[in-house]
């Protein structure tokens, strides 16, 4: 009865391909938009923002990168962590060469450089597909958690190899550093976000997607009707390492603070990013967010509940996690291999028929 | 015949005998992927579970000791007994059987015709499953496991090798233990070769590798072969398990070997037998050799880590389907 | 060497022109076998030739060569008068060929629009950055596109299935899902491989339809594999007849229809006991 599009004609093709046809979703989306903006800086505290908002929202970028290169183009990849790295490290080596430089500029360049390394790493997907491209990306992961650990350039030579970001202001906030407050650091993370979605969603609405569900579903077919295999994989994997690197550069500088490559970075990063993409929906961007949200939520619910609530030891509730997380990947793909992106559009469905069943 | 050199050998040996390992380890890929589809990423955390069983039931642990005790306020840990070796170890594969029954009936039953990513991040959320099972039933503190293996260096060979070199050299350094981890991998090898080639079930199990349609028309039950393969692999994980854990202890690490197998595959093809074994040849000479001319002296070390990935990428690129796997024709 | 034909206008109004695609002297082979042995035949601009031939004689092969899918080891294959070299196949679509499949290979992933969008793909021009903006020349093109696409659908009739993912169609409807992608491109040869396989009588009629209005309305020269014969002799200007790889045929409907070779291959009888 509420959410319905009775009455609602389209008038142009413009309007048809419009991101939420429905008017009920578009005001929900700005009604999202306008809280995230203007009333949660205000209510964010430091435990909120480091144990919940910060990594739900970095991690969604990592999640739409990946969503990019394995749901819309099909291309598994398990370097993720790796690449995250590479987002990471350039930002640190960008910020202590050139502090004068807006770390803004930093992230964003930060992002092209690990876009260059992907495109790299995503030559081999011309000729390997399928399992063996993804345990190709594992020969990345593990080269470039080595590179960063070995080559002493990256750490600036530092005793420990770890890297410690620099204080840096935005428009006179402390955003990075132990003086940063909170609603400084998700501002920055949000902008980010909303600017990285937006730029997914104008993508894989064009050709640019098209040509990538092309090559996902038939290869070959799309190869023979004018897709060139080359320029399609590669563009995934740059603009996919774009986001990721982006969204390394994030969880180092205003996220964490400081990080060493191998505990930060290592192949459970890759793991749990390719966990929110199957979980939250392949080829969905609401998926990417929904599955980043689930997997940040979760093991602080679990936490809360065994060790505040019931009081039992944390090591006991960490095994717990692995339980409850590895079963919910089962189930998602014994279900539902859509995720959960799956579940919000039924409900939708059911919704604009609400209340008649059918 | 300088030092050098004989160490050369030496490390040679040695990445044989890692390779003996790895293509042990590869083959309970190779099993359950030929059988099924499903490329089995929780291989490594089987062999974790199975050595952490194994371990559990000789000292007489309490499953889920942990937990219970946390939800009900008690204190137990162990029974009180112990349990020998040779007992122990065929109970833990009747638990492995098991494993494989459960897996197959609530997991896998309901993904067939699913394509292979669905599968392997299927086996990849398995593997978390697991360790966090392993680790909820028996504890995740390191383990070791006394079987009564010989361990320790081998003063036989080293003795009868130190005439090779000149004065500075002392024979060749071997470890008994991986002396024998290297004939029992190389005896399962061939009893499952032979089981596969010989038997009236190792038929049907080559018959459901290679098409489902035909096995099931003939009147094989993939059920039961599914249920087999994936205890033979849990079987060949538990010897696995052992080898590794006498040597280093049962811990989590023990799950990476699944990461080290990944390259083997990818050198000898998912689908090949001999494939699993001079690919995990090519990888322990390659790794180990590669270490001690490069990766020590210039690079400065730890290369074992991703040395293998390079190479078997490499090989890769110039042949998509590995040494020994099936060419991969496209139509459309 | 060169064929060159007088253009004529036939008695329903087309107009039929030179020579628009040469196959000279084709041999292909896989491996020990030879599919395709020495073959030389002509389409000409404007016209439908069929390709016939009993199982395995090579047809979908010899489509493949067209589409430059394979590249022959011998012969050549001329285009508009010059000559094609070997291409990949996504340079062989720019050039104006298009074409449909034994087995459908739509994207089932997409929905009905966004397989017949991805035929548009040779002309839109917009780059990555123009598209990550979306607003200015990403978006005016996707909707000049999304003009022509809706076009084709009318003339298809398929309005109503246009934002069904394309997985859930029944058979006929994915076939002309697969014919309205191959006419986005706006082709100047439409390859169709088999296009009323498995279709009842209805449905073939619509489909003859189809393709005769695409050859009548846009102009479009046809080649396509078709095993039912009414509808062969019915729709095509000319016939190819292959064979285990070889040429056994080649003419008007009429004159192919009472050559022996082709009677002796279908029938599969030795000369002796036809009577």
């Amino acid at each position: 009865m509420l959410y319905r599009e009775a009455g609602d004609f389209k008038t142009s093709y413009k309007s048809d391909s419009q991101t939420f046809p429905i008017a009920f979703d578009r005001y929900r989306y700005w009604a999202v938009m306008a809280f995230a903006f203007l009333v949660i800086p205000f209510l964010i505290n430091d435990y909120w923002a480091s144990a919940i908002l910060l990594p739900f929202l970095i991690y969604s970028i990592a999640a739409i990168g990946l969503n990019i290169l394995v749901g819309y183009c099909g291309q598994v990849s398990l370097g993720t962590g790796g690449f995250m790295a590479v987002g990471a490290f350039a930002c640190y080596k960008l910020m202590t060469s050139f502090p004068e430089v807006s770390i803004i500029i930093h992230i964003v360049l930060s992002g092209g450089i690990t876009a260059l390394v992907g495109t790299a790493f995503g030559l081999p997907s011309l000729r390997i597909k399928g399992f063996y491209l993804a345990v190709a990306t594992l020969a990345a992961q593990f080269f470039l958690v080595w590179l960063f650990n070995k080559v002493s350039w990256f750490y600036n030579y530092s005793a420990s190899g770890q890297i410690n970001a620099p204080e840096r202001f935005v428009g006179g906030f402390a955003v990075t550093g132990p003086n940063a407050d909170a609603w400084a650091k998700y501002l920055v993370c949000l902008v980010f976000v909303t600017v990285c979605a937006l730029i997914s969603r104008n993508l894989t609405r064009g050709n640019v997607g098209r040509s990538w569900m092309a090559i996902r579903d038939m290869d070959i077919a799309a190869e023979i009707i004018g897709v060139n295999p080359l320029k399609a994989k590669l563009t995934a994997f740059a603009v996919s390492s774009f986001f990721i690197g982006i969204s390394g550069a994030l969880f180092f500088s205003v996220y964490l603070g400081a990080v060493e490559v191998g505990e930060a970075f290592g192949i459970q990063k890759s793991f749990l990013v390719l966990f929110m993409i199957i979980i939250g929906g392949l080829g969905s961007i609401f998926g990417s967010f929904a599955g980043a949200a689930l997997l940040v939520v979760l093991p602080v619910a679990l936490k809360v509940i065994g060790v505040d609530f019931l009081g039992w030891p944390t090591d006991l509730v960490a095994h717990l996690q692995l339980v409850v997380v590895g079963a919910l990947i089962m189930f998602f793909l014994v279900k539902e291999p859509h995720g959960l992106a799956q579940y919000w559009r039924l409900a939708k469905e059911k919704l604009r028929l609400w209340p008649f069943p059918y | 015949m300088s030092a050098d050199f004989l160490y050369g050998i030496e490390v040679i040996i040695n990445g044989l005998m890692a390779g003996v390992l790895y293509a042990l380890v590869a083959l309970g890929f190779v099993l359950i992927y030929k059988a099924s589809g499903i490329f089995n990423y929780a291989q490594g955390v089987m062999a974790l579970f199975a050595a952490l069983t194994l371990v559990g039931i000789m000292e007489g642990q309490v499953p889920f000791g942990h937990l219970i005790n946390a939800i009900f306020g008690t204190d137990i840990h162990h029974f009180g007994w112990e349990v020998p070796a040779l007992l122990a170890i065929l109970l833990t594969v009747l638990v492995m059987g098991l494993f494989a029954f459960l897996v197959q009936k609530f997991v896998f039953r309901h993904l067939v015709g699913q394509e292979p990513i669905i599968l392997f991040m299927a086996t990849i959320g398995l593997a978390y499953f697991l360790e966090g099972v392993g680790d909820l039933m028996w504890g995740s503190d390191i383990k070791t496991l006394d079987l009564g293996l010989p361990q320790g260096g081998s003063l036989w060979v080293e003795d009868l090798t130190a005439k090779l070199g000149g004065d500075d050299f002392y024979g060749f350094f071997i470890d008994k233990l991986d002396m024998v981890a290297a004939l029992v991998a190389a005896v399962l090898v061939t009893g499952l070769i032979l089981f596969a080639q010989y038997t009236k079930q190792g038929r049907a199990m080559r018959a459901v590798a290679d098409d489902h349609q035909a096995a099931l028309s003939v009147g094989i039950s993939l059920n039961f072969i599914w249920v087999l393969v994936w205890s033979l692999a849990g079987m060949v994980a538990l010897v696995a398990g052992i080898m590794w854990g006498a040597k280093s202890g049962v811990q989590f690490s023990l799950s990476l070997i699944a990461l080290k197998a990944l390259p083997v595959l990818m050198l000898g093809g998912f689908t090949s037998i001999p494939g699993a074994i001079v690919g995990g040849l090519i990888i322990g000479v390659g790794e180990k050799l590669f270490e001690y001319t490069i990766g020590a002296p210039f690079l400065g070390g730890a290369t074992e880590n991703w040395f293998a990935y390079m190479l078997a990428l490499l090989f890769l690129v110039f042949r998509p389907q590995g040494l020994f796997g099936e060419r991969i024709i496209e139509r459309v | 060497m060169k064929t060159s034909y007088e253009p004529y206008v036939t008695a329903d109004g087309r107009k039929i022109g030179d020579a628009m695609m040469d196959m000279r002297n084709i041999t292909l082979r896989f491996g020990g076998v030879e599919a395709i042995k020495d073959i030389s035949f002509d389409i000409r601009e404007g016209e439908i030739r069929a390709i016939i031939g009993p199982n395995g004689a090579g047809k979908s092969s010899m489509l493949n060569v067209i589409s430059g899918f394979y590249n022959p080891q011998v012969g050549e294959v001329w285009f508009k008068g010059e000559r094609r070299p070997p291409m990949k196949p996504y340079q062989v679509s720019r050039l104006g060929i298009a074409r449909t499949f034994q087995n459908i290979a739509l994207f089932e992933g997409m929905s009905v629009l966004d397989n017949i969008m991805t035929g548009r793909l040779r002309h839109m021009k917009a780059g990555l950055l123009k598209q990550a903006v979306w607003f200015g020349q990403a978006e005016k093109e996707e909707t000049e596109n999304r003009e022509a696409v809706e076009r084709i659908i009318d003339f298809l009739e398929i309005q109503a299935i246009r934002k069904t993912p394309v997985g859930r169609l029944p058979y006929g409807l994915k076939k002309r899902v697969e014919l309205a992608r191959a006419l986005a491109a706006e082709p100047k040869l439409l390859l169709l491989d088999e296009p009323m396989a498995g279709m009842n009588v209805e449905e073939k009629e619509d489909m003859s339809r189809f393709i005769l209005d695409v050859n009548d309305e846009f102009g479009t020269t046809i080649a396509l594999i078709e095993h039912d014969m009414g509808v062969v002799m019915d729709l095509s200007d000319r016939v190819v007849v292959m064979d285990y790889g070889r040429k056994i045929g080649d003419g008007t409907p009429d004159e192919v229809r009472n050559n022996q070779d082709v009677i002796d291959a279908y029938l599969g009888v030795p000369h002796g006991e036809m009577e």
